[in-house]
């Protein structure tokens, strides 16, 4: 019995590809949607730039970070140097390219650690609801209740005290990690747990408790999904958040500490020498604002991408 | 032409509306004619997508910035209405041509009080000043027959309910003394007692004032009992357009007999007539068929109608149909009408229940407020359910039937445990359902599934199809993966999907198609019960028939007991075996649905049978409606609940005391304080079926 009906499928069979998507292939569709248009191809190129630069910073800069060069003590941009020597006659090209790695580690590491604790927090206490969820938020709100910066100072001296003076530069690093964890998790919390509370009546979230799913099921594979677009974006707006943290930090002497050619610090450091070697502040500043825009624009196009998934 | 002395109210000639979406332009409408007379009721029917909100705002020139008339006229009143400036339209705005739109709550102000809304609008039109302005705003309120209209002035829209906003909303409307009203889908998101109310009161107003009505809609029994004509239009094109009576009588367009036989005529059942809906859907506008717009879902489709469009002919005087083939239809050589068997009888009553409720209540405790905690006033809680007890056999369907507010979706939701009831008890198959689903075992999840209403989000939409199919069967059956792949393919079969649908993810398939899949999942994992919570309600009508005749079949094939549960008696009446009636929380009449429209019926039962929009115009119905609003569930009248609203309530005993369940002959049990045989007495059928069409 061939009704119309079958007929309109045959011809959407033909002229659909219709063949189950490999895993591979799943990537790499993911993948060029993070290519699309201009901004997002912009702003993951700026990303993998980025990394590459945190990886491979050390290997390409010319020169040592560290390294004062005395023959040319601040040297304007030029071909010898790129972006000009620092009050130290340092090169700021090679210090922008090593510094990638603790911008990566610290504020990138910091606020992956705040999405995933967010993001398990946010998940637990949207789902379970009741006074877990009434707990957690009024814990999250007198947390939210004092600024990041005075947070992060009450932090660190309390570590500080429990430590005493001798703490490494290592665990000065971890330090800042720590409070950007602190101080990020409530908000991913937040904004995760907002999209819970939309998602866990719709009927395929009942559905799914209707057929024996486990809790992780439930929680990682039907509702989490729905939160990945509002979660890239919130990502993207933390981490550029925690640059700024980690260099005010800095600047206020209880973060990363000099020579370390962390960005934020550099800034700080230039913007003291700003009237003799105004360079050594642009590019470090400079380098912010890309990485920060780059993370934004990708952070967009990564919505969209997740939405049509 | 010369000028015509008496032309019609409304005229369009070759309207086309074409968007813009994305650099490309798509016919919302093409080539659509039609004229509405003086003091005509015209109606404007199609499914979604058919273009027929885009005529409704292309007549009031409303159409946003990505629509634009394409090609055609407009003709209001003799003047063409295109060329009007804007300064002309908002003279005819309100006092000549108005809309009552779709939706209440977004239509009114939420800001601003309900008599300064419409004083607002007298003081433009007609230059009142602020006190004959209320004046005047207090008048049309009354005109709608609002029961306290002052008070209603001084209300904002959410204290209101949804059938008083629609109410203020026509009032808006008509308090220009239009001559034409358009209405965009009016009573879609009220209760049948109140759709019918409103529709009364619009039928009258208009007819008092010698205007004309324009109803757009896709319900087909609002036009039938309201209209004098009927447009259809399908895919941006008109096709059908005759005099209501004959259309419904005798209709010779393919699709409009589609859309009839995809609807139940009220008291219709699945084992004598089938419902036979129209297969595939609608094309999108972008990519409409060369030849007849209707030709790859028309049962009668012939070379012909593949290559070259139809032109809109007049078969006989006053109707046009766009058909090549209306000759052979309209002498009866060929009929579209298509027949299916009747579904089998359902399993005869015999045996124990499958399902046993008794006393089941559910509450939904509200908090108190600060000031409620310190007057240590007990906690109030929504009565969602109070006291239901039912029982349904293997393989039998029970519809619940109910306006919203009356329980019926939670009821379902307390069964399959997705809320906790907060008292009484449910057995299934002789096991006691423990209230929670986290006490219930696998093998007992695996025996009550349920079909949710939205098909928008009824599946998850990041699995594909395969995955969603796959889930109850590995964690219900315990099935491995890579049976359980092999088996979604099968019950996409089952559900008339190809197999290849596994692989899709749910935003590439239609409202229909997820629906489908929805009911593969639940039938999944072969359940002893399937709980169906208005699985069609949001569906176009003409899929709605082919997911009805699914569920009926694979209920056979499982010999699973089904919970049909739908505001739509009708559909309760052609699907169920049984029918029960609840109304805020309580069974009012419980029977065999084959004698559900005869007496003696529970007054609410009378009331809701005769609001039904009944899809036939030959059938006539007795005009019992409610006073009042539903009361809250949180203060639930004491005695019988309906007797606020109840139009043979006795007095103090209903008020007062808790109606007894009494039996009536044919299998129906009464909750109600009058005798049976009273109500028999004084009960004439409220539905009085007219000759079958055709």
């Amino acid at each position: 019995m061939l009704r119309p009906y079958w007929r309109i499928v045959i011809q959407a069979q033909l002229t659909e590809n219709s063949i189950i998507p490999t895993a591979g292939q799943r990537f790499l569709r993911f993948a060029r949607r993070l290519f699309a248009d201009f901004p997002t191809a912009l702003g993951t190129s700026i990303m993998l730039l980025f990394v590459l630069a945190a990886v491979f910073g050390p290997l390409l800069a010319p020169y040592g970070f560290n390294q004062s060069i005395y023959e040319h003590p601040r040297q304007p941009p030029d071909s010898s140097h790129w972006f000009g020597t620092d009050h130290l006659a340092r090169d700021v090209f090679s210090r922008v390219l090593v510094g990638a790695r603790s911008v990566l580690l610290l504020a990138g590491g910091g606020t992956l650690v705040a999405v995933a604790l967010g993001t398990l927090v946010g998940l637990a206490s949207g789902y379970a609801g009741g006074w877990l969820d009434e707990l957690l938020m009024r814990l999250f709100d007198s947390l939210l209740a004092l600024p990041a910066l005075l947070l992060a100072l009450l932090l660190l001296g309390t570590l500080r005290a429990a430590y005493g003076e001798s703490v490494s530069a290592v665990s000065k690093g971890l330090g800042v990690f720590l409070v950007l964890a602190v101080v990020y998790t409530p908000i991913v919390a937040r904004v995760v747990r907002s999209v819970v509370l939309a998602v866990k009546t719709r009927s395929y979230v009942e559905a799914a408790r209707l057929q024996g799913e486990s809790l992780g099921w439930i929680l990682f594979r039907e509702i989490l999904p729905a939160a990945l677009p509002a979660l890239a974006v919130e990502a993207a707006l933390r981490f550029s958040y925690a640059i700024f943290l980690t260099s005010s930090l800095g600047y206020l002497g209880v973060g990363v500490q000099p020579p370390n050619p962390d960005w934020g610090l550099m800034v700080n450091e230039g913007r003291r020498n700003v009237s003799q070697v105004p360079w050594a502040m642009w590019f470090p500043a400079a380098a912010i604002s890309l990485v920060v825009v780059g993370a934004n624009l990708m952070a967009d196009g990564l919505k969209r991408a997740l939405r049509e998934e | 032409m010369t000028p015509d002395s008496n032309p019609p109210i409304l005229e369009l000639r070759d309207l086309t509306v074409s968007y813009r979406t994305g650099g490309r332009g798509s016919d919302a409408l093409r080539g659509v004619s039609l004229a509405v007379e003086r003091g005509q009721t015209y109606g404007l029917v199609g499914e979604s997508g058919s273009g027929k909100s885009t005529l409704a705002l292309a007549v009031m020139r409303y159409l946003g910035g990505e629509g634009a008339v394409a090609r055609g006229e407009i003709r209001f009143d003799g003047r063409d209405l295109l060329a009007l400036s804007p300064a002309d339209l908002r003279r005819i705005w309100g006092r000549e041509m108005a809309l009552v739109p779709q939706d209440p709550f977004t239509a009114l102000n939420p800001a601003m009080r309900i008599g300064e809304q419409l004083a607002e609008g007298l003081r433009l039109r007609f230059g009142l000043n602020p006190a004959e302005a209320r004046a005047a705003a207090l008048d049309a309120l009354r005109s709608v027959r609002l029961p306290d209209a002052e008070r209603a002035a001084d209300s904002y829209p959410h204290q209101l309910s949804g059938g008083q906003q629609q109410r203020v909303l026509i009032a808006l409307a008509l308090s220009g003394r239009p001559k034409l009203l358009v209405l965009d889908e009016p009573t879609t998101a009220l209760d049948v007692t109140t759709e019918a109310a409103v529709l009364d009161l619009v039928r009258d107003l208009t007819r008092a004032a010698g205007a004309s009505a324009l109803y757009v809609t896709h319900n087909l029994g609002v036009v039938a009992g309201r209209t004098e004509r009927v447009a259809v239009l399908y895919a941006s094109e008109l096709v059908e357009d005759a005099p209501t009576a004959d259309l419904f009588r005798q209709p010779l367009h393919p699709y409009t007999r589609g859309l009839l036989d995809s609807v139940p005529r009220l008291g219709q059942r699945k084992d004598e007539r089938r419902l036979t809906g129209i297969d595939g859907s609608i094309p999108p506008p972008g990519d409409l068929p060369p030849g007849c717009v209707f030709e790859p879902r028309c049962p009668l489709a012939v070379d012909r109608c593949r290559a070259e469009r139809p032109a809109l002919d007049e078969p006989l005087p006053g109707r046009r149909v766009r058909c090549h083939r209306w000759p052979e239809i309209l002498s009866g050589e060929v009929s579209a009408r298509r027949e299916l068997p009747p579904a089998l009888p359902s399993a005869t009553e015999s045996g124990e229940p499958l399902l046993r409720l008794e006393d089941v209540t559910v509450r939904y405790p509200l908090r108190r407020t600060a000031a409620e905690t310190l007057r240590r006033e007990p906690k109030k809680a929504v009565r969602a359910v109070s006291g239901v007890s039912l029982s349904l056999k293997q393989g039998r369907t029970l519809g619940i039937v109910g306006e919203s507010g009356s329980g019926k979706t939670s009821l379902a939701r307390a069964i399959v445990g997705l809320v906790q009831r907060s008292d009484g008890d449910i057995h299934l198959m002789e096991v006691e359902l423990p209230p929670r689903l986290s006490q219930r075992g696998r093998a007992l999840l695996a025996q009550l599934q349920m079909v949710f209403q939205n098909p928008e989000e009824a599946l998850n939409p990041y699995l594909t199809v395969g995955e969603s199919l796959s889930r109850p069967l590995v964690n219900l059956l315990g099935v491995s993966r890579a049976e359980a792949r092999q088996r979604a393919g099968d019950l996409l079969e089952a559900v008339r999907l190809p197999r290849t649908y596994a692989a899709r993810l749910p935003a590439q398939l239609s409202g229909g198609e997820k629906q489908r899949v929805a009911i593969a999942r639940a039938f999944a994992a072969n359940p002893a019960l399937l709980l169906a919570d208005e699985p069609v309600s949001s569906l176009d009508v003409s899929v709605q028939a082919n997911i009805l005749n699914l569920l009926t079949d694979l209920q056979r094939e499982h010999a699973a007991a089904t919970l049909f549960i739908s505001h739509d008696i009708a559909v309760v009446a052609y699907l169920a075996d049984e029918v029960a009636v609840m109304y805020l929380g309580q069974l009012m009449e419980t029977g065999p649905a084959a004698a559900l429209f005869e007496p003696p019926y529970h007054p609410y039962t009378e009331a809701l049978l005769s609001a039904i929009p009944a899809p036939d115009p030959t059938v006539r119905q007795a005009a019992i409606r409610l006073a009042g609003e539903l009361p809250s569930a949180v203060d639930v009248p004491s005695g019988c609940p309906f007797h606020t609203r109840c139009p043979r309530a006795l007095g103090a005993v209903c008020e007062t005391q808790t109606p007894p369940w009494q039996t009536a002959p044919g299998g129906k049990r009464i909750f109600c304080h009058i005798p049976v045989e009273e109500l028999a007495a004084q009960q004439l059928p409220v539905v009085v079926f007219g000759g079958e069409g055709e």
